[in-house]
């Protein structure tokens, strides 16, 4: 099998990632700045919850995490899981975990925003909602993006834990094809795959920084 | 027209009391100068009066409604609705700016008018420009706060204020963050303010400024007030404390 073969049988699996790639963002974005705004909260114990989550969620691994939240169900609760769920776990497993990033990156960026902006704002009769959403968070945007985007790197090649639970994401497939043809190149192709998308993810950030560099 | 009154204003933190039955009274066109040492507590008066700090006792009273009213010896700050009628009555400006760094200097002017105060876009817009220009900053419309000067940036901060037509305008500290230039141009512009009649509460450090600008002056130390009379008077006091604290800038010149 020539490396157009290989390529072309690796394509669905690179859907795949690319769907466990775009469904993490869309669910751990929002849900970070949550999980921020409540580890941020003057309640104690809203804001000790939220501490134990993120410490927990970055303290363990990844495919740990990803493990438990698969075979829980069954183990701890005798529910029979069937193969759909794997993706629903990635996906469930993934939006946690990097949730937890995301917040603790939201956090510094909103901490970073001096005081005084939300003392201005207050005295011009802005709402604390509409002084967050119009007056802090546009800044911090542009405070957190190089965070955000190491981060988002570091989701393109993490997508490859969900080989511990078998579903058929891209390096999942190209392991079992290497195994099959006793051949690198399958390995050789998954790496020109993700070293492409993060090249991708790279330019894209740094369109996005010079669009919002214009203050 | 009585436009600000604050009755014996008690303000605590960690244990230490930093307002010690302040009493403040601003009516329509008066302009008032806060003079004193560093920890007198006059900024935090200037900010329990702008609602950025909760009083612990006393009350706070804007044009004959009581904001914030003074509850078995402790300042009642329930009545959220009542406070943020307050904030559009006064205007405040920072020491630091505190320009919204993402907004260009019109729309640092024309966005609370437009959102918070819902007013016509135009009509906003073309008063924003006249405060612009009223400033010299007509050219600097599209500019945003990073590029601009201290002493733009609190022309610029002093004109946001304006374009939601408080009745009282107050400066903490105006021009600490600036050279003498520019602390010049800053100067000038309340100065002029004061000619148009415009009420207002002044922190500063600059005495002179605050003895040619004001009608009224008010010298605090350890949190209460150690004198408050004219400014004519406050450079002629007797008061011994006060001499001292004045002198201290005779001998700067």
């Amino acid at each position: 099998m020539n490396f157009i073969d290989i390529c072309l049988q690796l394509i669905p699996g690179m859907l795949i990632t690319l769907e466990i790639f775009i469904i993490t963002l869309f669910f751990s974005t929002p849900l970070g700045l949550l999980v921020a705004i409540g580890r941020m909260s003057k309640y104690k114990i809203l804001a000790g919850f939220f501490r134990v989550y993120i410490a927990i969620m970055r303290g363990t691994p990844l495919m740990l995490q990803l493990l438990v939240i698969y075979f829980g169900p069954y183990y701890l609760f005798g529910i029979s899981i069937d193969s759909s769920y794997r993706g629903v776990a990635v996906m469930i497993a993934f939006s946690l975990n990097y949730a937890a990033y995301f917040a603790e990156i939201y956090r510094g960026g909103i901490e970073s925003v001096d005081k005084g902006q939300w003392e201005a704002a207050y005295i011009l009769g802005y709402s604390k909602r509409l002084t967050f959403f119009k007056i802090i968070f546009p800044q911090v945007i542009r405070q957190i993006l190089p965070a955000m985007t190491n981060e988002t790197v570091t989701l393109v090649k993490d997508t490859s834990l969900a080989f511990s639970i078998a579903y058929a994401e891209m390096f999942t497939e190209a392991k079992r094809i290497a195994a099959a043809q006793t051949s690198m190149l399958p390995f050789v192709a998954a790496g020109v795959f993700y070293f492409v998308f993060n090249a991708l993810i790279a330019f894209l950030s740094n369109r996005v920084r010079d669009k919002l560099d214009y203050y | 027209m009585r436009i600000l009154e604050m009755n014996h204003v008690k303000k605590v933190f960690d244990g230490e009391e930093v307002l010690k039955d302040i009493n403040l009274h601003v009516d329509e066109g008066d302009v008032v100068s806060i003079i004193g040492p560093s920890g007198s507590g006059k900024t935090t008066l200037l900010r329990c009066a702008t609602l950025l700090e909760q009083m612990d006792d006393g009350n706070l009273i804007y044009l004959d409604k009581e904001i914030v009213k003074s509850v078995d010896g402790k300042s009642d700050y329930r009545d959220k609705k009542l406070q943020k009628e307050a904030l559009s009555y006064f205007g405040l400006v920072f020491q630091n700016f505190n320009l919204f760094p993402h907004y260009n200097v019109l729309k640092n002017l024309t966005c609370a008018p437009t959102l918070i105060q819902k007013r016509d876009k135009k009509e906003v817009k073309e008063e924003a420009m006249k405060l612009l220009a009223k400033m010299g900053l007509e050219d600097k419309a599209d500019a945003y706060p990073s590029q601009l000067s201290g002493g733009q940036k609190q022309r610029v901060s002093i004109a946001r204020a304006l374009c939601m037509n408080p009745k009282i305008l107050f400066f903490d500290e105006p021009t600490s963050a600036l050279d003498p230039e520019l602390t010049m141009e800053i100067l000038k512009v309340i100065k002029d303010l004061a000619n148009e009649k415009m009420t207002m509460v002044i922190v500063t450090h600059e005495m002179y400024f605050a003895k040619d600008v004001s009608n009224h002056m008010i010298f605090m130390e350890n949190g209460v007030v150690v004198e408050e009379t004219t400014p004519e008077r406050m450079f002629a006091s007797d008061n011994q404390r006060t001499r001292e604290f004045l002198g201290k800038y005779h001998d700067q010149l």
